[in-house]
């Protein structure tokens, strides 16, 4: 496995949106290439998911979280909640990006005694607030951490992300309600649709469309972007992160296995099978692709802004 | 002539007190218990699911409503917020229905709050059989769905005295706890008695030769009125009180009932999960062959009616009480369904 120095801080204070964009790019390919290489030291787990929900992971730890990556229990941290536990191969990935853990770490994924467990769980991972996994949790968490906050007169925002499949559950729209009836303009949720779930197609496993609407009539700010195209994250974020006056979701189309054709146009499943030999292909796949603008992984360092300003 | 039937007891409002007439009662102790302790500890927070006024947390609500937060008819954001307040590091004290509590949000009770250890209070109203309103909100086995929660700490209070002495003791849990309420005019009975509650502790509050009652809750106040009624038959009852479900004073039951008393626990619950197999369980692990029995709801869904019919009819009455007692003593012979020996 490839390791990168993880250099404390970077200022990205006096960057041009262009340079904005594609420093958070560049951080993109890093966490997909980790989660490439984590997949391949489990042989399996949701490659999918991880490479689909890169670009989202990169704008939410590099420009929006205030953190603090050597200090995870910082009280006034940005809390994030990654209600879809299954989704902690990406969410490593981008710690080890943010500087949370060493880079060297993601290789224990999925080992026995590792920090790195295959659905991600509070009590073993630094970085890690909750354990999400058993889905349609997150948000009702967020609810009382962002009741709570706002309470004890902290500034900090909760970051709840989500997925489209966890949206049949109906624990996540009674506390959708909760959030816009108290008014939490602290609570940011964030919804990977990928169209997919453990069934098959969200489509026809539970219908949740009309998902604008849906999100809007509970009372929320909604935005829908291409979730894979950074340049759109960074200005949807920049506008519902602005001045918000109650509850914002952030809708993302993302395309599973993104970055990686041959991925990205396998059939799509819950549970992505690669081969041993495909990994190898997998990388080649994404170095060379269209996803990346500049430094090759190994010779950049961290892109997380120790506790800056939002 | 004719003579009129006489008049059948009706099912009261859905909070039934199930004080006798002529007994000393207390208004809402959990919510002045829970107010008072407030004025100490900026920390405590309130929250319910549109139960406030039904769980004694309205008088939380009216002295601290800064700290109030109403969570409407959702119980699983009512846990799941609870925790996320929780891990803010405030303390929470959320009340609902023990049907809802258990039943409805039992995974958000065991994953949010539960599994991380935090100190989130749960605080269930209608445990058991508490009111004649039928299986939808008598919770007759949330101690068989939450003794088997890993962290939980589980109290049964049996009235007032127990209920203002467990609040701070919850509070000052570090980690999650469940209440199961008595609210409204609430018996006052332990403070004739030289006792105090303590947390994980059983405490005897009568001696007595001839049986020992194991008991939790409301039943504890059942126990000592049988207790008290068997003494002008000369039998002579001991009453253990088990406030805490969990973890159980194993070793003060086990010493109890190392004699050669009768047994019977009592219990606001029914006979599968509750405090008589949790007894039963730590005689057989002590080797205690004890003569034993279970005074418990039995494993069925009940009916809807008066709660004192209901009482005497499932057997938590005093009456019932005394009489299971007088039974069991008649019936010294070997026990009916004692099988005889495999290698006999």
């Amino acid at each position: 496995m490839t390791s990168t120095t993880t250099a404390p801080v970077t200022t990205g204070a006096a960057a041009t949106p262009t340079e904005r964009v594609a420093r958070l790019r560049d951080a993109a390919y890093r966490i997909r290439r980790h989660a490439l290489d984590m997949g391949e030291v489990q042989g399996q787990g949701y490659i999918g998911q991880a490479l689909g929900v890169a670009d989202v992971l990169a704008v939410l730890f590099g420009d929006t979280l205030r953190l603090r990556p050597h200090d995870p229990e910082w009280p006034d941290r940005d809390r994030f909640l990654l209600s879809i536990g299954h989704y902690a191969i990406a969410a490593y990935a981008a710690f080890a990006e943010a500087g949370i853990i060493p880079t060297e770490e993601l290789e224990t994924y999925g080992s026995d005694d590792s920090r790195l467990p295959m659905s991600a769980m509070a009590s073993y991972t630094p970085g890690m607030e909750i354990s999400g996994g058993s889905l349609g949790h997150g948000l009702g968490v967020a609810t009382g951490m962002a009741l709570g906050l706002r309470h004890l007169g902290s500034s900090a925002r909760i970051v709840d992300l989500l997925s489209d499949g966890e949206l049949d559950e109906g624990s996540t729209w009674e506390a959708a309600m909760s959030c816009a009836h108290h008014g939490l303009a602290n609570v940011l949720a964030v919804v990977d649709v990928n169209g997919l779930q453990a069934d098959g197609p969200t489509a026809g496993v539970l219908r949740i469309d009309p998902l604008e609407d849906k999100w809007r009539a509970f009372g929320w700010a909604v935005r829908r972007v291409d979730g894979n195209d950074v340049a759109a994250l960074v200005d949807a974020l920049d506008e519902l992160t602005a001045d918000p006056t109650g509850p914002s979701v952030l809708l993302c189309d993302t395309r599973p296995g993104r970055g990686v054709p041959m991925l990205e146009t396998r059939e799509k499943a819950h549970f992505l099978r690669v081969e041993e030999h495909e990994w190898q292909i997998a990388r080649d796949q994404l170095l060379t692709g269209d996803l990346r603008t500049s430094t090759p992984i190994g010779e950049r360092s961290s892109t997380i802004q120790e506790g800056h300003d939002r | 002539m004719t003579t009129a039937a006489p008049k059948k007891l009706t099912t009261s409002a859905m909070i039934a007190s199930f004080a006798d007439a002529d007994q000393r009662t207390t208004p809402a102790p959990f919510g002045h218990a829970l107010a008072a302790l407030a004025q100490e500890r900026p920390e405590i927070v309130g929250l319910s699911a549109d139960l406030a006024k039904y769980t004694d947390m309205h008088v939380f609500r009216e002295a601290h409503p800064e700290r109030f937060f109403q969570m409407g008819m959702a119980e699983q954001v009512l846990l799941g917020a609870a925790a996320g307040m929780a891990e803010v590091g405030l303390v929470p004290f959320a009340s609902t229905y023990s049907v809802f509590a258990t039943r409805r949000a039992y995974d958000f009770l065991a994953l949010d709050i539960a599994e991380p250890g935090l100190n989130v209070n749960v605080v269930g109203g209608l445990p058991g059989l508490t009111t004649g309103y039928g299986p939808s909100h008598q919770a007759t086995e949330d101690l068989a769905i939450l003794r088997g929660c890993p962290n939980l700490t589980i109290v049964d209070p049996c009235d007032s005295v127990d209920i203002e002495q467990a609040v701070p003791a919850l509070a000052d849990h570090d980690g999650p706890t469940y209440l199961r309420l008595l609210r409204g005019s609430v018996p006052t009975v332990l403070d004739e008695y030289d006792y105090r509650f303590e947390l994980g502790r059983a405490a005897e509050l009568r001696t007595g030769r001839d049986v020992l009652l194991i008991s939790t809750g409301l039943m504890t106040m059942r126990a000592l009125q049988a207790a008290a009624r068997l003494e002008a038959d000369h039998v002579d009852v001991a009453v253990l009180h088990v406030p805490t479900i969990k973890p159980l004073d194993r070793e003060a039951i086990v010493r109890a009932a190392r004699s050669d008393r009768l047994v019977l626990t009592c219990e606001n619950h029914t006979v599968v999960g509750g405090l008589g197999e949790a007894v039963a369980t730590s005689l057989a692990l002590a080797g205690v062959a004890t003569r034993f029995g279970q005074i418990a709801l039995p494993d069925e869904f009940l009916a809807a009616g008066a709660l004192p019919t209901l009482h005497d009819r499932y057997g938590l009455s005093t009456d019932a009480v005394v009489a299971r007692v007088k039974a069991e003593l008649d019936d010294r012979a070997p026990w009916p369904a004692d099988p005889a020996p495999a290698s006999a």
